[in-house]
């Protein structure tokens, strides 16, 4: 199943999104921390993972799901946030740390909620896993319609939560969806120093369905991932999507990538500027629309970026609530 | 006088902890289709301590899941299947197993909520057994409830008879927390640890009934010192203060009952009436309940008491199998007995 021009603009816009808000908040993290850098200064603190290059494998899977469905994603959220239709100017101001973030700023950029459109974030490598399988138990327990998805990176596939919750998953045949996104690198560790059997080839210990998609191709991910969501639509159970992708920057902000090979960095591929030259290439979008989309796009992320800046710290004793329901 | 339970007329039974507890999660089952209890061997065994007996014969295989051994992939998923709107029970036989799964339990079901901003709530019950006293040693005999009493978002409640085991069992599944369910094997009613301490067996009616979250329980009044301890230890208490009597010196026996959130109150109370105080605890004494029970006379008013407090708790040593050395990590009623003698000798000119 090939996307529809519809979509691939949906692709493209919500890659863009992603893009623009990380670009945002690169400059923003860096106020207050020159010339001494220190994480916990500055309007932005705290440990800031972001998705550059990595923004495909979100809208490739994301375009299939609809509002029955959960997404968990991990400690780098922003792209799936985004593609998930998280609320953005309430995402901005909970990364902001302020009172109309998400949860009211109880959580920061790695443990982004949003139950209007059932999603979650695990800040713990692979333990995303169990919760999103869960919701996928309570849809077949409730007899719902939706499935769930979790991401993960490459480095959570040898966390025990990976193997036991797919056991589980396949088991009781859930109708969930475990993604990996393939960076290459579980922060300095490449996956071939960490993983003998790469994930997707581990779906056959669990007599599911298991694809690799190379190319970081927002096309290509939203032909796989149809095959994946169908079958757990389809009451068969889970599979394992495992997509190649980039991470164009160090594992957060200040991470300088040392480990790196310079020839390395030089030949990562940018899939958001690759895909802008396709879409107007095969005319999907002239250039003038393409440009007003983008316009709006960046729109919507100042007026995200305002808004959370514009906005209220929350009180300090507004910490002392929420701790029980 | 022990706290008369209420509706002890003709629908009551004497129940061990296991029957008392299970009749209340089943009672909920048949009134909430998004009830189920998750574990291992709870389905076909029925609960390795009993606990489940006769629900998946009831309630079918659906609701009543065997796992494989994956604690960590059980409770994540019974956490996202709480997120979700189910309310799931896990049983977790032997508290020492939370090593291999405390990742889901404390950075997840207890932090859902809080950290969505109580967007997400996370209604799950575990069913948990602790304690040593069989010659188990130190990866089967644990409590650790110092250790999850520890993390914020999670309720604990340790019921020391069959009556508090059915009435906190109602009021945790009612519950929209992580909640945690905790008995101590040796007053849970098992065949295999032999006969049931008497005095944890106990009058339970049939209707339904909760028990306030906080309210500690006074078991046996007294005017000379105050004896304080949940589950266990409560027995232990209660022996020691018959043998007190005995040697005239009047004890009172307070039992927490939940351990988060913590009766202060009746601590304050109790202490302020009778100036004198011994904490016996099973868990380890580091910075466990026993030092949390001090802290709360220390900083409320450290002048009720008339001599120095007292601790009777593990002397933080893994517990060891062999019985001579076993017996010393154990708390037990004689060395509670001379824990409060101690504190009504004068003190050293």
């Amino acid at each position: 199943m090939k996307p529809t021009p519809k979509q691939r603009i949906w692709m493209y816009e919500a890659m863009l999104k992603s893009r623009l808000f990380d670009d945002a908040l690169f400059e923003a993290y860096w106020e207050g921390k020159k010339p001494v850098f220190h994480m916990g200064k500055g309007p932005l603190p705290g440990e800031m993972h972001q998705s550059f290059g990595q923004e495909p494998t979100a809208v490739g899977v994301c375009a299939h799901l609809g509002p029955d469905d959960a997404v968990g994603a991990g400690h780098r959220p922003h792209h799936v946030a985004i593609a998930r239709g998280v609320n953005l100017n309430r995402m901005a101001a909970e990364v902001f740390g302020k009172k109309t973030g998400l949860s009211g700023g109880r959580g920061g950029h790695m443990h982004l909620y949003d139950t209007n459109v059932n999603f979650f974030c695990s800040g713990i490598i692979a333990e995303g896993m169990g919760p999103g399988a869960g919701i996928a138990l309570a849809r077949k327990m409730q007899k719902k319609p939706g499935i769930a998805v979790a991401y993960n990176g490459d480095g959570a596939v040898n966390q025990g939560a990976f193997h036991e919750v797919m056991n589980m998953a396949a088991l009781w045949k859930l109708p969930f969806v475990c993604v990996i996104e393939d960076n290459n690198y579980a922060v300095s560790v490449t996956t071939r120093e960490s993983t003998v059997v790469p994930a997707w080839k581990r779906a056959a210990g669990y007599n599911c369905p298991g694809e690799y998609v190379e190319g970081n191709d927002p096309d290509l991910i939203f032909e796989a991932a149809a095959r994946a969501v169908q079958h757990a639509r389809a009451g068969n159970g889970p599979s394992i999507l495992e997509i190649q992708t980039e991470r164009l920057h160090g594992h957060f902000i200040g991470d300088s990538a040392g480990y790196r090979s310079k020839d390395e960095v030089a030949g990562q591929k940018d899939p958001i500027p690759a895909y802008r030259t396709r879409l107007l290439d095969e005319k999907v979008l002239a250039t003038p629309a393409m440009e007003a989309l983008e316009a709006k796009v960046q729109q919507e992320v100042d007026e995200a970026l305002k808004f959370a800046r514009d906005s209220e710290y929350p009180a300090a004793d507004e910490a002392l609530e929420r701790v029980y329901a | 006088m022990a706290q008369q339970a209420p509706g002890t007329g003709g629908s009551a039974r004497t129940l061990t902890m296991a029957r008392a507890g299970r009749e209340a999660v089943i009672a909920e089952m048949r009134k909430d289709p998004n009830i189920f209890v998750i574990g291992e061997d709870i389905a076909k065994l029925g609960g390795v301590f009993g606990t489940t007996v006769g629900m998946a014969e009831e309630f079918g295989a659906q609701r009543v899941i065997d796992t494989p051994i994956s604690e960590t992939g059980f409770i994540g998923i019974a956490t996202g299947a709480a997120m979700a709107g189910m309310r799931p029970v896990v049983e977790i036989a032997f508290v020492d197993f939370i090593g291999v799964c405390f990742n889901q339990i404390f950075n997840f079901a207890a932090k859902t909520h809080y950290m969505s901003g109580g967007q997400f709530k996370v209604p799950l019950t575990m069913m948990i057994g602790y304690g040593g006293g069989y010659n188990d040693a130190a990866q089967h005999s644990q409590c650790l409830i110092g250790t999850l009493a520890h993390v914020p978002g999670i309720r604990i409640v340790t019921p020391a008879d069959a009556y508090d085991a059915k009435g906190l069992m109602h009021t945790c599944l009612r519950d929209d927390n992580l909640t945690i369910w905790m008995v101590h094997k040796a007053i849970w009613g098992l065949g295999w640890l032999g006969t049931a301490i008497k005095t944890a067996m106990a009058t339970v009616p049939e209707e339904e009934y909760t028990i306030p979250l906080g309210q500690a329980r006074i078991w046996r009044e007294g005017t000379d010192v105050t004896l304080v301890g949940y589950g266990i230890t409560v027995h232990h208490s209660l022996q020691a203060a018959e043998k007190l009597a005995a040697e005239g010196i009047s004890a009172e026996v307070l039992d927490l009952r939940t351990i988060v959130p913590l009766d202060r109150e009746a601590i304050m109370r109790s202490v302020s009436k009778t100036g004198r105080l011994v904490v016996a605890d099973e868990d380890y004494l580091n910075c466990g309940v026993t030092a949390e029970v001090l802290a709360t006379i220390a900083e409320r008013n450290p002048k009720i008491l008339k001599a120095p407090a007292v601790r009777v708790a593990n002397p933080d040593i893994p517990v060891p199998f062999s019985r001579p050395m076993e017996n010393f990590a154990l708390p037990d009623a004689d060395k509670i007995v001379a824990a409060a003698k101690s504190t009504l000798r004068p003190a050293a000119a």
